[in-house]
């Protein structure tokens, strides 16, 4: 990631001068370049933005709706593209009317859009011309009405009374071939990990297509966002990835900091790095654990859960909680980290190496191990492009691409580590990326812990952090200041922003919508699992169903941030 | 035979006397066989109580077993959605008498703070519930405590004996 950009491009201009007829406005906001594009072009606009080698938006991050209740039109499609060579990122929308919700789909440019469009239609009634299967994705079947509209209340249920059966029509291929059989794995299987449903036709050991069903755990995410204020939608966040809690806390928290443009002290961007990088390393440990435990090496199991307990031990002593920790706060923390940090912190990072050798030399050039691994769940560099890999599955297939490194954001240009790739994209290159950031984000801690002194742990300001408690409890000042921020919230400017930070599992944005007022109008995770599981089916075609459970597992889909 | 033990001797030695029931229960309370239904956020605490450390095998209830058939202790860790109720309900419904449920976390017990369109407020809505386990997740020994207190209520239970033929 040594691109430097020779010149500064205005993309907006250029597609205005481009097309003329069909590019409405463009503008900047915090940074963020957005598009406003009539439907009729849109086809056109993402086709060049892909095609042109002087932009090269290559990776479909999002697509998502925004419903703009008593605006005409009052819908918006919102795309988020993003040039992984150039590193830019652009922003398109399009605004459909109410009557008539229908835009292009743009699967035929991107085959990750798929899902995504899906996702759109479920949650907003908005149609996608031309996609190939515009079915609920996230709520089931029965569902009525389209939850994330402004007008659809948040609590109002449609309990479904029937189990449903098969994902899509019975496979046709099967009707054919009498030796082929449909295999259903999940919601609740051991093997999923999770709520996560697969249904695949098998002829003898071989998956010849398969399909996947997600929602299982869909627990409106982000109707829950808008109805609560900022400080409260942290405790949400951290039910996203809940492997690695603090992580999105924290990527949450710069989203908002990102709209009220604020930076926050270096003692508090180091702790936030200290603790995302230790999460990284507690969400790795758990992903390769789980997926040696699939290929039957269970050993490395009690080897990874060892060192993980420590990791939540520190995290406890900082907040009390252990899994969902709900630690970082808009503006800094809701309390200083404990006296012991420091030495909590470097004897976890003694301790931690062992175990990561000993698990290293029992795999890697394990023969069993290397002929269950090697060249099975390939995913090629272009296709993972096209589905929109972020994070380890991405950098397995070859392609280095690591938020950290191209979009630095709480200082991460100033440590220095290197991003792992592999070359082949299979299984054994996602375990060996994971095995390699374990070691690279504890060079980074490492860094942060030498740096690390004393400061504040929040920033002092009256409209965004709370004062301390027992301020609160004494002068008369503090007590309405506390009692205004917790009864109104903060309440950033009206605008939008998309922020993006490098989770455990690939790049996790958070597009954020304000009204001004003490909730966000609209918040949209995009979830890395997402894309990610989407394109699973394609890298189970013709491999053993024993080795399809391992492929699943090296993708650490976690179904609280797949399903929101 | 000068050792020769009388009659009375050896049953002392060798028998106890209790009513049928609850030796039945004794057995059942000491040998659960959990059903892990792991949805969410819970069901990794869940592994933490499996796990070395906090040893569910102390309660002899570490046999899990994946296939309802051959469990009689659903412990629900997690939410659960109005997609997955009717799952949540087909397993309930394959597990064999007698067989109890645990609702860890507060999403299973209540919905916890999903009060959402797709969310089961509480999974006694569809099957009934021996014990509540609160907490957002409830630590490890908050769930060793509702197995003990699950115990407890087993060894109370009355007219749940099966005759032979049943
Ligand atoms: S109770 Fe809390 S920890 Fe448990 S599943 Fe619900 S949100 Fe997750």
């Amino acid at each position: 990631m040594t691109v430097e950009l020779k010149e500064r491009v205005d993309v907006g201009q250029i597609l205005q001068e481009r097309f003329p007829s069909c590019v409405v406005k463009s503008e900047e906001f915090r940074g963020d370049l957005a598009v406003t594009v009539r439907r009729d072009g849109l086809l056109e606009v993402v086709s060049f933005l892909k095609n042109e080698p002087q932009l090269d938006f290559d990776l479909l991050l999002d697509i998502c709706g925004v419903d703009r209740l008593g605006r005409s039109p009052r819908f918006d499609c919102v795309y988020h593209l993003r040039s992984l060579s150039k590193r830019r990122l652009i922003r398109l929308k399009v605004p459909l009317d109410e009557n008539d919700p229908e835009v292009s789909s743009i699967t035929s440019v991107w085959k990750g859009a798929n899902w995504f469009e899906r996702e759109t239609y479920d949650l907003f009634g908005l149609k996608f011309k031309g996609h190939p299967n515009l079915r609920r994705i996230l709520t089931h079947e029965d569902f009525k009405g389209h939850a994330l509209r402004k007008d659809y209340p948040a609590d109002r249920r449609h309990p479904l009374a029937r189990t449903t059966d098969a994902l899509t029509t019975w496979p046709e291929s099967v009707g054919e071939h009498p030796e082929r059989m449909v295999v259903n794995i999940g919601p609740s299987h051991p093997a999923t990990h999770g709520t996560l449903r697969i249904q695949a036709v098998i002829e003898g050991e071989t998956v010849v297509e398969s399909d996947s069903e997600i929602g299982y755990l869909h627990r409106c995410f982000e109707k829950m966002a808008e109805n609560h204020t900022y400080a409260q939608i942290v405790a949400y966040t951290d039910r996203l990835n809940y492997c690695s809690s603090f992580m999105n806390n924290a990527g949450f928290a710069l989203a908002v900091e990102k709209l009220l443009d604020i930076q926050v002290p270096e003692r508090i961007r180091l702790i936030r790095v200290i603790l995302s990088e230790l999460t990284r390393i507690m969400d790795h440990l758990v992903a390769i654990a789980a997926n040696l435990v699939d290929l039957g090496a269970i050993t490395n199991f009690w080897y990874f859960f060892r060192p993980r307990e420590e990791i939540y031990d520190l995290l406890e002593a900082c907040c009390g909680a252990r899994l969902t920790v709900n630690y970082a706060r808009i503006g800094g923390f809701p309390l200083d980290v404990p006296e012991s940090f420091v030495e909590m912190v470097n004897e976890i990072l003694r301790r931690l190496p062992r175990f990561i050798d000993d698990v290293d030399r029992l795999n890697t050039k394990n023969r069993i191990f290397q002929g269950r691994t090697r060249n099975i769940g390939v995913m090629k560099k272009e296709d993972a492009i096209e589905w929109g890999f972020t994070g380890p599955c991405l950098r397995a297939s070859g392609v280095e691409y690591d938020v950290r490194k191209a979009h630095p954001y709480l200082d991460y240009e100033s440590f220095d580590f290197v991003v792992p790739v592999g070359t082949n994209g299979d299984i054994y290159d996602r375990i060996a990326v994971r095995m390699e950031e374990m070691r690279q984000s504890m060079r980074i801690v490492k860094q942060a812990m030498k740096r690390f002194g004393s400061g504040p742990y929040k920033i002092d300001e009256k409209t965004i952090s709370l004062p301390e408690k027992d301020k609160a409890y004494s002068d008369i000042e503090s007590l309405i200041n506390h009692f205004k921020l917790v009864m109104e919230g903060i309440t950033p400017p009206s605008g939008e922003v998309y922020s993006y930070t490098e989770a455990a599992n690939g790049e996790l944005g958070f597009y954020l919508i304000s009204d001004g007022g003490p909730k966000p109008y609209r918040l949209k995770v995009r979830p890395p699992c997402f894309p990610i599981f989407q394109g699973m089916n394609e890298m189970l075609k013709g491999t053993l169903v024993a080795d399809s459970i391992a492929i699943l597992a090296s993708l650490n889909i976690i179904a609280g941030e797949l399903d929101r | 035979m000068p050792n020769q033990k009388t009659w009375a001797e050896k049953l002392q030695e060798n028998w106890f006397t209790t009513k049928l029931e609850t030796y039945v229960n004794w057995a059942r309370k000491s040998s659960l066989w959990p059903m892990p239904f792991g949805t969410a956020c819970c069901a990794i605490e869940f592994m933490s109580v499996l796990s070395s450390h906090y040893d569910l095998a102390r309660f002899g209830a570490e046999v899990l077993r994946f296939s309802p058939r051959q469990s009689d202790l659903l412990i629900v860790s997690g939410t659960v959605t109005d997609k997955m109720a009717p799952v949540l309900k087909k397993i309930y419904d394959q597990m064999p008498e007698p067989k109890w449920v645990i609702a860890m976390g507060a999403c299973a017990s209540s919905g916890g703070f999903y009060r959402a369109y797709h969310v089961v407020q509480g999974i006694d809505e569809i099957i009934p519930v021996d014990i509540y386990v609160g907490g957002c997740p409830p630590t490890p020994e908050g769930l060793i405590h509702g197995v003990m207190l699950l115990q407890k209520k087993i060894e109370k239970e009355k007219g749940k004996l099966l005759s032979v033929r049943d």
